[in-house]
């Protein structure tokens, strides 16, 4: 009878245990749920991405709608390039669609945002493996007070 | 000359300590598994390691949770950032405290209790007569208690985290009014299943194994006096908890610090 009752309270002892890892899956963690389907790749070239990172998010008024996957320089002329995972979801978006780096907050960190652009006869949709062209870079504080400055030295 | 010759002796004794303990390691745990024999041992040894050691860790987490919170919300509050106490709390849960102080807490309740009847047992020669009765004593002692301690130290440290994040939320939204629904979803969109999670079971998992041999080896190498054992419970708590701060170090820089 002493061996049943150990037997119980270690079955009770391992249940507790998976309950936990359970919790704190369900609960406290998750999976980068906006990629975690299918996803098509998408390419950016910046002037400057700012401290833009690599799984930043990339949001359409708001709502994630993929991650950033790789920062690299390319080409003869070293530019920034972004590569985004897009969930297949949202697959529709035009090539007129405009992408800037933007804050969260005053000092929040930097994410994508995706302005989707409008839709004609004559232009196509974005898939996978596309570039969009129409990007603005992040604003650097720095060079935002050199121009101010240079403006006031012309007056 | 002489103090060259005692360091001489010191490092060899400290080499064929790690000789000895991988031997013995070894000689447990590597051999024909026999399940109807050695479950009814590690159910017993399961008992006496993991779930006597439930309450000191439900207790602990509980209160290291709502330390956690109390202390993150006074900071926090100043820079008007309390939604980001979730987070905080998980996050300092699941990388560090939850492995390390399970371990630590392991190693004072379950690791010394290892030594010490491992090293009754020598000296009282029961481990001889064992192996009088042609018994391996590494089998059937050993074996057993090992596996005990390496399957229940990452259950408890899983407790140990999820009670705490609970005790967090307890002090946070309880008692200091963080908002609920910002309180779980801020910590669910930063605390991350695999970077998070998945590294401190990883982390769990080497200190059950690293505690566990400590224990089991010191015991069984103590003198087997009164005095001895004695000696060797102590070792075991000051090498256990140094060796697991000293490798938390070395995983973290691993994990998080690229």
């Amino acid at each position: 009878m002493e061996s049943r009752k150990t037997q119980i309270w270690v079955g009770l002892f391992v249940v507790l245990g998976v309950l936990a890892l359970s919790f704190i899956a369900l609960r406290a963690a998750s999976g980068s749920a906006a990629t975690a389907g299918e996803t098509y790749t998408l390419y950016a070239k910046f002037d400057n991405i700012g401290s833009l990172k690599v799984r930043s998010p990339v949001k359409v008024g708001g709502v994630v709608v993929g991650r950033v996957s790789q920062i690299s320089l390319t080409g003869e002329y070293y530019e920034p390039t972004v590569e985004m995972e897009i969930s297949a979801d949202y697959s529709q978006f035009s090539e007129t669609s405009s992408l800037s780096v933007l804050t969260s907050g005053l000092l929040g960190e930097q994410y994508l945002g995706l302005q989707p652009g409008f839709i004609d006869d004559t232009v196509g949709m974005l898939e996978d493996g596309d570039t969009i062209s129409d990007t603005k870079s992040a604003l650097v504080l720095e060079q935002l007070i050199g121009q101010f400055l240079f403006s006031q030295g012309n007056d | 000359m002489e103090m060259l010759r005692r360091l001489g002796k010191k490092s060899l004794d400290q080499v064929a300590g790690i000789g000895y303990a991988l031997a013995m390691l070894m000689n447990a745990l590597i051999g024909k598994p026999n399940p109807r024999k050695s479950l009814p041992l590690f159910i017993h040894q399961m008992y006496v390691v993991g779930v006597l050691s439930l309450l000191i860790i439900i207790v602990s987490g509980l209160f290291i949770g709502m330390v956690l919170g109390l202390q993150g919300y006074t900071i926090l509050v100043d820079y008007g950032a309390e939604q980001s106490l979730g987070p905080m709390v998980a996050l300092s849960l699941l990388r560090e405290l939850g492995p390390v102080v399970t371990a630590l807490l392991f190693a004072g309740r379950a690791g010394s209790a290892l030594t010490a009847e491992i090293g009754l047992m020598k000296a009282t020669e029961q481990l001889s007569s064992l192996e009088m009765m042609a018994v391996d004593p590494l089998r059937r002692v050993v074996a057993p208690r090992f596996w005990a301690g390496f399957v229940s130290m990452p259950l408890l440290a899983l407790i140990f985290s999820a009670v705490g994040i609970y005790g967090g939320y307890l002090v946070g939204s309880g008692w200091l009014g963080v908002d609920e629904g910002a309180f779980w979803s801020v910590m669910q969109s930063s605390v991350d299943w695999y970077d998070d999670l998945l590294n401190g079971v990883i982390k769990s998992i080497v200190f059950a194994f690293v505690v566990t041999w400590i224990a089991l080896y010191k015991g069984y190498r103590a003198v087997p006096t009164s005095a001895g054992i004695s000696a060797a419970t102590t070792s075991t708590v000051v090498t256990a908890s140094l060796t697991i701060l000293g490798l938390d170090f070395i995983l973290t820089a691993l994990m998080f610090g690229g």
